[in-house]
């Protein structure tokens, strides 16, 4: 039981950090329709600006600067490509970003090489107990930061200017366009947060206890996939109960291994995947996503 | 007439290839001959049919260990039919998915697929051999045997399993290529086509979407299979790491390359992204701009990567109709 729990919030824990890079996935196919796999690249690059510029800088300084670079880079991903070709069907922009993401982790994967890159955090290998539970203090922060970030962005949809510009791009772009919003800048926010946001799951999902920035990172960012594909892709809520289902699950099989070893090894790589294919079946457009309906 | 003139010429052209040019050539081109089948069937599937999968290694490896299991224990060529029928199989057990899940979300759910084949393909030692992998048998039909051991020499050069494979992958794409352009130019493909403009549309002129749907994800993994199976022979050893997500991903890239829902086309992207790495990395060693790898310079692998991702970003933003597009623009101007 003791060992459930533990698992369990150590799960909840790993989910927020998933559930930040959820909420980017779907904030820019909200404002853009986009699905955006170069996300797992520009994570990487964040995590890469950070853990090469802490030594130099200061860790507070590099974190803001590799955020600040990872939505740069996002947004440039927007404003040179994806752009010129807006009107294109979904398939062919995600695989416009996929070519984008190739590029991009090619690059930072030569730079790396086989190195392990330390992110330089403060908190180091620290655990902390948290009601007879311990826990790396890196991934208690990061549920706080997640938290903090995500019922900020809940907020400034929900009750400034800048939200209802991007809830009105989302729902119907031509009406908003003709209303004075600004599509192009609204797309370019939806981006640079997108950005910021995976720099900062970077962070945390290359802090304790995983051992550093590696070139394997970028595919971390795919375990968000299912977070986003579970919660139903145009739902921010969805998103961050996506991410958390995703990161219990995936603790839990791997907790569990020595039970579940009739379903082999590694088995907590795979169980978030499994999951998403039966919530589809089930629910083809996830949990939270509106469901396509067909007019004639 | 002057087309066949043509077909012949090719025949005789990729006839000679195994006399003229050496092993390394043939690999390459065997690489090539599986991706072009695999590749015609994606085609289908998202170009015609309109479905976007990223599953498509998953039922390439289902053809690759079918052939690999089935070999030693029944004649190759049955082993090669089985293979291909467990593919095809296999994708009308996933179309209840494809036929519930749409668009986007059928291409994120497909894309669990590949996941759970690297489960499957890493754990179920007993079949596959795990992440050691397993050898793949040699092919033979009607008692000759696609091997070196026969000692065969055809104008001086001897004829090992390369040379043999060769005119097997040849056949195996001409009827691949021949099928394809026939299901896209026949009644069920402007069915699919039909369903991929508009399913409402398609349903009120008496095309059963469900069964269209499923039809075209059989057809398409049968595609797979079939390439897998080359591709298992080229190989000669399959280890479940080729048939990652990353294989996904080229098939997808090939067919975008060569212009999505055309057959000639995906051939075409389909020789580009296989030989491309393969070709870059054999003369790496006279390429000055490439570094030795492992020394930090942008080598073989990463350039061809690079180049890789460029065409990609290229071709969408600038022929989004893919090479096919090119071929055909020029056709109509003049």
């Amino acid at each position: 039981m003791n060992q459930f729990v533990t698992l369990l919030v150590g799960g909840l824990f790993l989910g927020a950090i998933y559930a930040l890079v959820a909420v980017g996935f779907v904030t820019v196919f909200k404002a853009t329709h986009v699905i955006n796999f170069a996300q797992g690249s520009v994570l990487l690059l964040g995590a890469y600006v950070i853990a090469r510029s802490h030594a130099s800088l200061g860790f507070a300084l590099a974190v803001v600067l590799g955020v600040l670079v990872a939505a740069a880079a996002s947004v440039a991903i927007d404003a040179l490509l994806i752009r010129r070709i807006r009107r294109a069907d979904l398939g062919t922009l995600a695989i416009l970003t996929l070519g984008v993401d190739i590029l991009l982790a090619t690059e930072l994967s030569r730079r790396i090489g086989t190195d392990v890159l330390n992110i330089g955090a403060p908190w180091g290998n620290d655990v902390t107990e948290l009601f007879g539970i311990r826990i790396a203090t890196s991934r208690v922060i990061a549920g706080a930061v997640a938290a903090v970030l995500v019922a900020g962005f809940w907020a400034v949809f929900k009750f400034t200017d800048f939200g209802i510009a991007m809830r009105s791009a989302a729902a119907d772009g031509v009406t908003a366009s003709l209303m004075g919003i600004r599509l192009n800048r609204v797309a370019a926010a939806a981006w640079a947060l997108a950005g910021a946001l995976a720099a900062v799951g970077g962070l945390f999902l290359t802090s304790f206890p995983a051992a550093g920035v590696t070139s394997g990172v970028g595919l971390l960012a795919l375990a968000c996939i299912p977070a986003v594909v579970l919660g139903g892709f145009d739902s921010p809520g969805g998103a961050v109960l996506g991410g958390l289902i995703i990161g219990v699950v995936s603790v839990l099989t791997a907790g569990y291994q020595e039970e579940l070893s009739f379903l082999g090894r590694g088995l907590g790589g795979v169980a978030p995947f499994a999951v998403m294919l039966l919530v589809l079946l089930v629910r083809p457009s996830g949990l939270f996503g509106t469901r396509e309906v067909t007019r004639v | 007439m002057s087309r066949w003139a043509a077909y012949a010429g090719i025949a005789v052209v990729l006839a000679a290839v195994p006399i003229w040019f050496e092993s390394f050539w043939l690999q390459t081109g065997l690489f090539a001959m599986a991706a072009i089948i695999a590749a015609i069937g994606l085609s289908i599937l998202v170009g015609i049919a309109g479905q976007l999968s990223l599953a498509h290694a998953f039922f390439v490896a289902i053809g690759a260990y079918g052939y690999a299991y089935l070999a030693d224990k029944i004649p190759p060529v049955l082993a090669l039919v089985a293979a291909v029928l467990a593919a095809g199989v296999a994708g009308a057990l996933f179309s209840p998915i494809a036929g519930r899940v749409r668009g986007i979300y059928l291409g994120l759910a497909s894309l669990g697929l590949v996941f759970l084949g690297q489960h499957i393909l890493q754990n179920a030692t007993g079949i596959t051999g795990g992440y050691r992998g397993i050898a793949v048998p040699p092919f033979s039909v009607f008692g000759f045997e696609f091997t070196g051991a026969d000692g065969m020499v055809v104008l001086g050069v001897p004829f090992g399993p390369l040379e043999k494979l060769w005119y097997l992958g040849v056949v195996l794409v001409a009827a691949a290529l021949w099928y394809g352009h026939n299901l896209v130019h026949s009644r069920p493909g402007r069915a699919l086509a039909t369903l991929r403009d508009s399913e409402v549309a398609a349903a009120t002129n008496g095309i059963d979407v469900v069964r269209y749907k499923a039809a075209a994800f059989t057809v398409s993994s049968m595609y797979a299979g079939l390439g897998g199976v080359l591709m298992a022979l080229a190989f000669g050893r399959i280890v479940p790491e080729s048939f990652g997500l990353m294989l996904s991903i080229d098939f997808l890239v090939m067919i975008v390359i060569g212009g999505a829902g055309s057959v000639g086309g995906a051939a075409a992207g389909a020789v580009f992204v296989t030989a491309l790495p393969l070709v870059l990395n054999h003369y790496s060693g006279s390429l000055p701009l490439l570094a030795e790898p492992g020394s930090g310079g942008v080598g073989a692998a990463e350039f061809s990567r690079l180049l890789y991702g460029a065409a990609i970003v290229a071709v969408l933003l600038f022929a989004r109709d893919g090479l096919a597009g090119l071929v055909h623009r020029k056709e109509r101007v003049r």
